[in-house]
């Protein structure tokens, strides 16, 4: 059995914004149901450009349906703009994570999202021509590039995990490979990019910047959070004082605590709240 | 909330008769078989009895059994024993249906100079005899075919597969993994030359195995150690294991009726309700040829891994063919092998029953299935509400 968060489960059990849109301003099938999953993705604008209106629906597993859950979810508000730049890996940390096999769930909601945006930019039609790779799962070569791009993929278990190219008869084993290669050339080829941060070095920033920028803010309210935990990027916290008893501590920790961890320490953080 | 557990083929409860059977071997009764003295002795007495039991469920003679550690240990030392009794013959035969333990051991052979013939299945699953025989050559050492499969339950007709092996002088390999304790199985009266059964399939706990080896089959061991098991197989026995398999063996025996009426009874009332109150749903493999107590159903549209963990929040266990349930990306190697369409096979459950089901879980299944279904299928881009048909290929 597969090692599904509580907040995959959650969506894959309760998914949010199931359906289709009429009339929609974005839309965008992929997929297939040779592939073992496909999802169709649509969404309508308000008056300020802003998506007020996402909707799926998806064959697919668990962590398929979770994932474009969490799409519709993370979009909402969102301008096409802002929308344009949400990545496979917002939507995988929005659940907690994924399994590793699973990550083509989250690179497949991605991929309905640009496509959708394509769609109302009325860019569909200028898709320049790409190579089909892995015949058995019809994945292109730009797929793979961007994929390795994006989740800094260096094997070829990994591009099959997050695009499933390479994951039937294994016939194209070599053109990934020369993928994976060409885009790490490319990779190292630019300035050496910030170091990967030690566990020590990245709890100490944490525990720091909560101390000095985080702490002080709160308790102008009568607030407080602890550090409990950090478990890879997600910061496990518990809130004290007045953001104990507050409704909005949610947003408090997403829009204050998670901004400035992610500012001062690192970009790829999550802040949970843990009941302690 | 109540397991219902459905899931036999993958694996069963020990029986309370068995464990009973097993404690004193884990404890008190810990002499090594081997031994001189009275205190390991009495251990070696009750193994040659599980021997006997086995034997007996067999019909073979005690002598002919060799406890191993699973089917897969079983698979492995009879396919290789048979290459490694006729080293000049290069050339293996068996189905595109089989268990990973023969499938994955032909595929590793096939890189090691062995040509191996992978027979196909019709859509029902079945083997075609003539296909068969056509397939076996001068060249041929080895036939390992499955008495029944894991997935569909589909029986093949190894006996009549055998005899026409043996008329070549063909060793002839069965993997009765799943067949074991759910057909009635006469050895004595086949010209089957080696059967593999595993014990945690048939209520006995997992770790013990059995591989039959009909007197007079030239065997070369896997396993080279100690004495133990007539030289066949070396290795201090997993005394309370081989202990508890007997006694399953001795409760197969008398379960076997049961499963053929009760079981098989409960497993087509809850594929006769299922059919009925699900549309698009269908039965995968010979519904005729096949084991009492497993059906392996496909509801269109849907991914299996979905149904499963839905059906996992009422307490309800059983296996779906689906790509997303494995780590593999491609559905069912079997489903496909039987041309199932890729709308039935990722959406397949396998149910597998035992004889401690009821009437009442039966029920509480087909009470919550159709819902579970509906729900998903209102979630898929390829179920068009009220028609029942796809909405686009």
């Amino acid at each position: 059995m597969w090692e599904y968060t509580d907040k995959v489960k959650e969506h894959f059990l309760n998914p949010r914004n199931v359906g289709e849109i009429e009339e929609p301003d974005g839309v965008a099938e992929v997929g297939s149901i040779a592939c073992g999953d496909a999802l169709k993705f649509t969404f309508k604008l308000d008056e300020n450009g802003r998506i007020k209106e996402a909707k799926f629906k998806t064959f697919g597993c668990a962590s398929a349906i979770a994932s474009a859950s969490a799409l519709t979810e993370i979009v909402k508000g969102m301008t096409v703009e802002e929308a344009s730049k949400v990545t496979n890996q917002d939507i995988a940390r929005f659940l907690g994570g994924l399994p590793e096999e699973k990550m083509h769930c989250s690179v497949m909601g991605r991929e309905a999202l640009d496509k959708a945006i394509a769609y109302y930019r009325g860019d569909t039609g200028k898709e320049v021509e790409d190579k089909v790779v892995c015949e058995c799962f019809g994945v292109t070569e730009k797929e793979i590039e961007k994929a390795i791009r994006e989740n800094a993929l260096t094997t070829l278990e990994e591009v099959t995990n997050y695009t499933k190219a390479g994951g039937g008869c294994g016939n194209c084993h070599p053109a990934i490979q020369e993928i994976i290669d060409r885009v790490l050339g490319d990779v190292h080829a630019k300035p050496v990019p910030r170091p990967k941060m030690s566990n020590l070095r990245k709890i100490r920033l944490i525990e720091e910047t909560i101390d000095q920028e985080i702490r002080p803010s709160l308790k102008q309210d009568g607030g407080d959070i602890e550090l409990v935990d950090v478990v890879g990027n997600r910061v496990l916290v518990a809130t004290r004082g007045a953001c104990a008893s507050c409704q909005a501590a949610n947003r408090t920790l997403k829009n204050f605590v998670e901004v400035k961890l992610r500012e001062l320490v690192l970009p790829e953080l999550v802040v949970e709240e843990v009941s302690q | 909330m109540k397991t219902i557990y459905l899931d036999n083929n993958a694996t069963t409860r020990v029986a309370p008769e068995v464990l009973e059977e097993m404690l004193p071997y884990f404890s008190q009764l810990y002499g090594n078989p081997s031994s001189m003295h009275s205190f390991g002795g009495q251990v070696g007495r009750k193994l040659r009895e599980a021997h006997e039991k086995m034997a007996a469920l067999l019909g073979a003679s005690p002598d002919e059994i060799i406890f191993t550690s699973c089917g897969t240990e079983s698979d492995n030392a009879a396919v290789r024993a048979a290459l490694h009794s006729n080293p000049d013959k290069r050339h293996i035969v068996t189905s595109r249906v089989e268990h990973p333990a023969i499938r994955a051991l032909c595929a590793h052979l096939a890189t090691r100079g062995y040509r191996v013939t992978e027979l196909p299945v019709d859509a029902e699953g079945r083997l075609d005899l003539e296909q068969y025989r056509k397939a076996l050559t001068a060249d041929t050492a080895v036939v390992s075919l499955m008495w029944a499969n894991n997935e569909t339950g589909v029986v093949f007709p190894v006996e009549q597969a055998a005899e026409i092996a043996g008329e070549k002088g063909i060793i002839f390999h069965t993997d009765a993994v799943q067949a074991v304790g759910k057909i009635p199985i006469d050895l004595g009266k086949t010209a089957i030359n080696m059967l593999s059964l595993s014990g945690h399939k048939l209520h006995a706990p997992k770790g013990v195995g059995v591989l039959y080896v009909r007197r007079g089959t030239k065997f070369s061991p896997f396993m080279i150690g100690g004495h133990q098991e007539k030289g066949r197989r070396g290795g201090t026995e997993n005394t309370p294991g081989i202990i508890g398999l007997g006694k399953a063996a001795e409760l197969a025996a008398r379960y076997m009726e049961t499963e053929n009426t009760v079981v098989k009874n409960l497993r087509d009332r809850l594929e006769n309700a299922l059919l009925a109150r699900i549309p698009n749903s269908r039965v995968n493999g010979d519904r005729v040829n096949r084991l009492p107590n497993t059906t392996n159903i496909s509801f269109e549209f849907v991914e299996g891994e979905g149904i499963l963990l839905m059906m996992d929040e009422f307490g309800i266990c059983a296996s779906s063919g689906s790509a997303c349930t494995s780590g593999s990306l491609q559905p069912s190697h079997v489903l496909r092998a039987m041309g199932v369409p890729f709308t039935m096979a990722h959406g397949s459950i396998r149910f597998s029953l035992s004889v401690y089901n009821t009437d009442e879980e039966i029920d509480l299944v087909v009470e919550k299935l159709p819902a579970i279904i509906e729900t998903l299928r209102a979630m898929s881009p390829y179920w068009k509400p009220g028609e029942g048909v796809c909405a686009r290929s």
